[in-house]
């Protein structure tokens, strides 16, 4: 392998170990959630700043790259993807951290568990951490044949996000004590919904870096994969 | 518009182009990359016959420069020269003033009085966009200019006798980067009158001057596209190893 290509790997490599913290951080902002898990959600805090560090770090080595070795064609699209990447995983990872502080916040300690299970926002979290290891793999390999099914993903998150707008709408004025708590759960409901977007914008980016073809803003982009 | 008709080029026993079919537009900029031997810059010479030169070659197919082929029997090369000028690797002024290196070929051919030649002369080195840094000293010898200078004074006596194609076999490549930079706006400024092919080996240079571009590898033409399209998502495999390094 020559040294341009080592360089590359390691970028790849690089946007890889920050990938797989913030499936490690969608994970625990799950437990977290799911278990009212007061010290884990503070260790996604803390580990927040890992993520906001690798992104820094993998900005300036894309600069530095696309400076020093002027890259093309296949290396070319890497690395504009790996800097999307990059800047997309640090928004999960700010999604994932905002979890945290739902969790941590004291209006939002009251809701009934039927109603969680009712919204589905356990399931909304497995699926978004499906969507974000099924582009790891989708990168990893090179290989984009996975990528209608992780677009397909998104559209059942944007559902489950619009069914929640629904049940709120019809709880809350039944119950105005969980209110402030009820608006507070569907900003929560929201920025997993934001993650499932993010998702969608990294299997683009794979799409573009493999396939070499734009699927933003294309319309129906799950047939065009 | 340039074409290449099944060109097959041999150097004696050695097939150098293989059945190369092309066609280039008129006011456009096409670039030849490709690795050493490739038969870049063969092809590039084919189209104002200066592989004629070299003996025991051989041509099939046709070359066809502005409807005609090149090579049938009546065409006369001094004529054609005219038409295509050429512009090599390191810059070849005569040992001559600035203006008489300019006025040569002006003169040679018989092209018009001394006032026109005059004109003429200015004209070509204002295209050349050297104008500014020779004219008050034209009389002075040609080696009195820098490398650069040197090179863009070449350039403005091939636009001379008003050729409509310039063809350039890495005009930059023993140039500093502000010399090259100076060649490749001029190539770009070049291109609203003349028709330029140029082969390099600086794939950056292809990417910001070139229109489309041609990869050759081994005598064949593997991949002829637009030169965006080349450097972003190349066709072939071997276009995108070339390109990224990873040949070889």
């Amino acid at each position: 392998m020559k040294h341009t290509q080592r360089e590359m790997e390691s970028l790849k490599e690089e946007v890889k170990q920050m990938w797989r913290l913030v499936i490690s951080q969608l994970e625990k902002a799950k437990q977290s959630f799911i278990n009212n898990d007061i010290e884990l959600a503070l260790e996604i805090m803390s580990r927040e700043r890992r993520v906001d560090a690798f992104e820094l770090k993998i900005d300036s080595d894309c600069e530095n790259y696309i400076a020093l070795y002027s890259p093309v064609a296949i290396d070319l699209r890497l690395t504009l993807s790996l800097m999307k990447i990059n800047n997309t995983l640090e928004r999960i990872g700010d999604f994932a951290a905002g979890v945290a502080r739902h969790v941590l916040d004291d209006d939002c300690k009251k809701v009934e568990a039927k109603l969680i299970e009712e919204l589905q926002i356990e399931r909304m979290f497995d699926m978004l951490m499906g969507m974000l290891s099924d582009g790891f793999v989708a990168l990893e390999s090179e290989n984009t044949r996975i990528s209608g099914k992780i677009l397909a993903k998104d559209d059942e998150v944007d559902k489950i996000y619009h069914n929640a707008i629904d049940i709120l709408s019809d709880y809350l004025p039944k119950n105005p004590s969980y209110t402030r708590c009820g608006l507070k759960l569907l900003l929560l409901i929201r920025k997993l919904e934001r993650i499932g977007d993010h998702c969608s914008n990294i299997v683009e980016e794979i799409v573009f870096y493999v396939d070499a073809k734009v699927l933003k803003h294309s319309g129906d982009k799950i047939s065009k994969t | 518009m340039i074409e290449a008709k099944n060109i097959n080029f041999y150097y004696g026993d050695f097939h150098a182009l293989k059945d190369i079919n092309i066609k280039m537009d008129v006011n456009s900029v096409t670039a030849f990359i490709g690795p050493s031997g490739c038969g870049k810059s063969t092809f590039l010479r084919l189209f104002n016959r200066m592989n004629d030169l070299i003996d025991k070659t051989r041509i099939t197919g046709e070359c066809i420069v502005q409807g005609e082929n090149i090579y049938d029997k009546s065409i006369q090369v001094d004529q054609l020269r005219k038409k295509v000028g050429m512009v090599f690797q390191k810059p070849n002024p005569f040992p001559k003033s600035i203006f008489e290196n300019v006025a040569y070929g002006l003169r040679v051919n018989d092209m018009g009085d001394k006032k026109i030649i005059a004109e003429r002369v200015e004209e070509s080195l204002i295209a050349a966009a050297l104008w500014d840094e020779v004219k008050d000293k034209l009389k002075k010898s040609a080696f009195e200019l820098s490398g650069g200078q040197q090179q863009r004074l070449c350039i403005a006596r091939a636009l001379a006798v008003s050729p409509s194609i310039l063809l350039m076999d890495e005009p930059a490549s023993s140039l500093d980067p502000i010399s090259t930079s100076k060649i490749e706006e001029l190539i770009h400024n070049l291109k609203k009158d003349y028709t330029i092919v140029i082969v390099t080996h600086n794939m950056q240079q292809a990417a910001r001057i070139s229109d489309m571009t041609g990869f050759f590898m081994m005598g064949e033409l593997v991949e002829f596209s637009e030169t965006k399209k080349m450097f972003l998502n190349p066709e072939k495999k071997e276009t995108q190893n070339y390109i990224t390094g990873r040949f070889g």
